[in-house]
């Protein structure tokens, strides 16, 4: 039964990247908005246009031209950047200019997931052993603040206090590609710290509603009322029960991590994969737009897929829906 | 008494039966009061910031306007810090943060609030017709609303404006339709909460027609988380569209609001300047003053609201 609902979950996973995928094309290839116009500019003549748009495949009807493009997407071929935005020219592979981009990001984003999942977890679950005591609430205001602010009013606050008043830390994260050892940590250190900042108030929110709901169950409740230690209910009892909700924040939290990532590498001018995209819309070069909207959805939907698996494996009632 | 009269004094003592509780009257903490001051303010700066701010919003402050005694002939207008003349300094090209700021809540104010009321008029509508709706329209509106649920928000409104570029009718039009899926999911789940409830099933019983089921018995029981509701989304759609504007991508210039009032000042920061950090201010006084009232008035209906925002 437990193999049969993960199976159902991953054909789930996978018909929602088919979906998704749909969607994004749709949403950059039917709408108005044409590439060979911007590439020549105003001096652009009829015929001319007419050459570029046979030359780039628009002139196929819409769904031969989604077909061509997931079958090449499918087989790693991510297609030609067609307005040459960032590093690349017009005509560049599209994975050449996303490949080390993609590094860099998973670079930024492995280091905030390595720093803020422990240090977020031990806070949620310090707010939630003593709840409504000062900490808890110290800690529930600054992290309910903290999700309620702008992502870039936390880097800006965070560069007055290290880059302007401190000086210790550069205030961009300009990165020319063979930075090595402590220069590379050095320009990271900004937007790692913005991150852990965001995603962390994120864990601890949720890490502590899990803990206090898991808590106030009535097994618990037996436990107490039976006299073991509290020691015991939290290892003995608790634990295990928890795991599964906790993976379960910890997937979710990285998928958040998305929207930070965008702002953050925004903010620090940090050569990462967001930057790349933002760069592709502001001169529509679609290919290279729905390339790395792929990637990301595609991280979100399975990150999202593992928090609901770690939800079926951990609670067997999940695992036959009625 | 005539018959009639009989009648008539039924119908009123029917009427004045109490069919629910007396209404609690919502007790607000202190961070509640402060949060329902500055959601205050800032409604009435929407409609009266341009008439009581000190200058234009694109106004570029006089040099003569700096000049201190013993100090510089020509000193530089921009990136001014707070003085007398401007109380909160100058921006990038020398214009008045101020004013930019009480000019600019018109526009970050009123876009958000047209985007959320948008989000609800489409999700609510859906949502509740797939809660009351057949099985099959509550597969067909689910299923759909799932896929577009599983594409971050921010990635979606990339790719609508790499396609179609950025005005205010495509953002509001776009931010509604991006924030519609959550709200179709909890406006769903609340009413079929409703939907399955014994006084419904009365009311079937007793052969009220589908519309008055819905307007009268559950709207009515709604109406208050998804007002809660309301006021966390209106939270996100501000900061999403702030976060559009400071990435280039929302406000075009010359209209500014909050969010592209950051970027355009960003330059400034590594110098120390307020200037990006006061209109970011702006947008957290706003969403946190939401957020404190959100959560007294969940306190005030029991908090299992929380469960459902995820």
């Amino acid at each position: 039964m437990l193999f049969q609902a993960v199976l159902k979950r991953i054909l789930i996973g996978f018909a929602t990247l088919f979906v998704v995928s749909i969607i994004i094309f749709l949403g950059t290839s039917l709408l108005p908005g044409d590439v060979a116009e911007i590439i020549l500019g105003q001096m652009a003549t009829p015929e001319s246009l007419a050459a570029l748009r046979e030359k780039l495949g628009m002139n196929h009807p819409p769904h031969t031209r989604y077909l061509l493009w997931l079958g090449n997407l499918l087989s790693g071929d991510l297609g030609m950047s067609k307005a040459g935005s960032g590093a690349g020219t017009i005509g560049t592979e599209i994975s050449v200019m996303i490949a080390p981009r993609l590094v860099n990001t998973l670079r930024l984003a492995g280091m905030v997931a390595l720093i803020s999942i422990p240090l977020a977890m031990s806070l949620g679950l310090l707010a939630s052993m003593y709840p409504g005591s000062r900490i808890d609430r110290t800690i529930t205001f600054t992290t309910l603040s903290i999700i309620s602010i702008p992502d870039f009013l936390v880097a800006m606050i965070l560069v007055m206090i290290f880059a302007v008043q401190l000086g210790w830390l550069p205030s961009i994260a300009y990165m020319s590609g063979n930075e090595t050892g402590w220069q590379l940590i050095r320009a990271l250190l900004m937007p790692t710290l913005t991150l852990v900042t965001i995603v962390s108030a994120q864990i601890i929110r949720m890490t502590r509603a899990t803990i206090l709901n898991i808590m106030s169950s009535p097994y618990i409740e037996m436990a107490i009322l039976k006299g073991v230690p509290r020691k015991r209910i939290i290892l003995r009892h608790s634990l295990l029960n928890t795991i599964g909700p906790i993976v379960n924040v910890i997937a979710l939290n990285l998928a958040w991590l998305i929207g930070g990532v965008v702002i953050v590498e925004t903010v620090f001018a940090y050569p990462g994969l967001a930057k790349l995209m933002i760069d592709g819309v502001q001169t529509r070069d679609l290919p290279l737009v729905q390339a790395c909207a792929m990637i990301f959805c595609g991280t979100y939907v399975v990150l999202i897929m593992i928090a609901d698996m770690a939800s079926i494996i951990s609670n067997p009632r999940l695992r036959h829906p009625k | 008494m005539s018959i009639d009269e009989k009648i008539k004094e039924k119908i009123t003592s029917f009427e004045e039966l109490p069919d629910a509780p007396p209404r609690r009257k919502i007790r607000f903490s202190i961070g509640g009061k402060i949060g329902i001051f500055f959601v205050f303010f800032w409604i009435v700066m929407v409609f009266i910031g341009p008439y009581v701010s000190p200058y234009n919003e694109a106004d570029i402050l006089d040099e003569s306007l700096f000049i201190v005694p013993g100090g510089e002939e020509y000193p530089d207008t921009d990136y001014q810090p707070p003085s007398k003349v401007a109380f909160l300094g100058t921006d990038y090209l020398g214009r008045d943060t101020l004013s930019r700021i009480l000019y600019g809540a018109r526009t970050t104010i009123g876009i958000s609030f047209l985007a959320t009321l948008l989000a609800y008029l489409l999700g609510v509508t859906l949502g509740i017709a797939a809660a009351v709706g057949s099985e099959w329209l509550d597969m067909f509106l689910s299923r759909f609303n799932d896929a577009f649920l599983s594409i971050p928000t921010i990635m979606m409104g990339l790719v609508v404006i790499a396609a179609v570029g950025s005005t205010i009718p495509i953002l509001i039009g776009m931010t509604g339709l991006i924030y519609a899926t959550s709200v179709f999911r909890v406006a769903r789940s609340l009413g079929q909460d409703v939907m399955v409830s014994d006084f419904v099933e009365a009311a079937k019983v007793r052969g009220e027609g589908l519309w008055w089921i819905i307007t009268r018995e559950i709207l009515p029981n709604v109406v208050m988380p998804l007002a809660t509701d309301f006021g966390l989304r209106f939270v996100w759609i501000i900061l999403f569209i702030s976060s559009l504007s400071f990435l280039g991508l929302g406000v075009q210039p010359p209209m500014s609001d909050w969010g592209s009032m950051v970027k355009e000042n960003l330059g400034g920061l590594p110098y120390g300047s307020i200037s990006p950090l006061m209109p970011s201010l702006a947008i957290a006084t706003l969403t946190i003053a939401i957020n404190l009232i959100v959560d007294d008035i969940s306190a005030h209906s029991g908090g299992k609201l929380s469960n459902r925002m995820i």
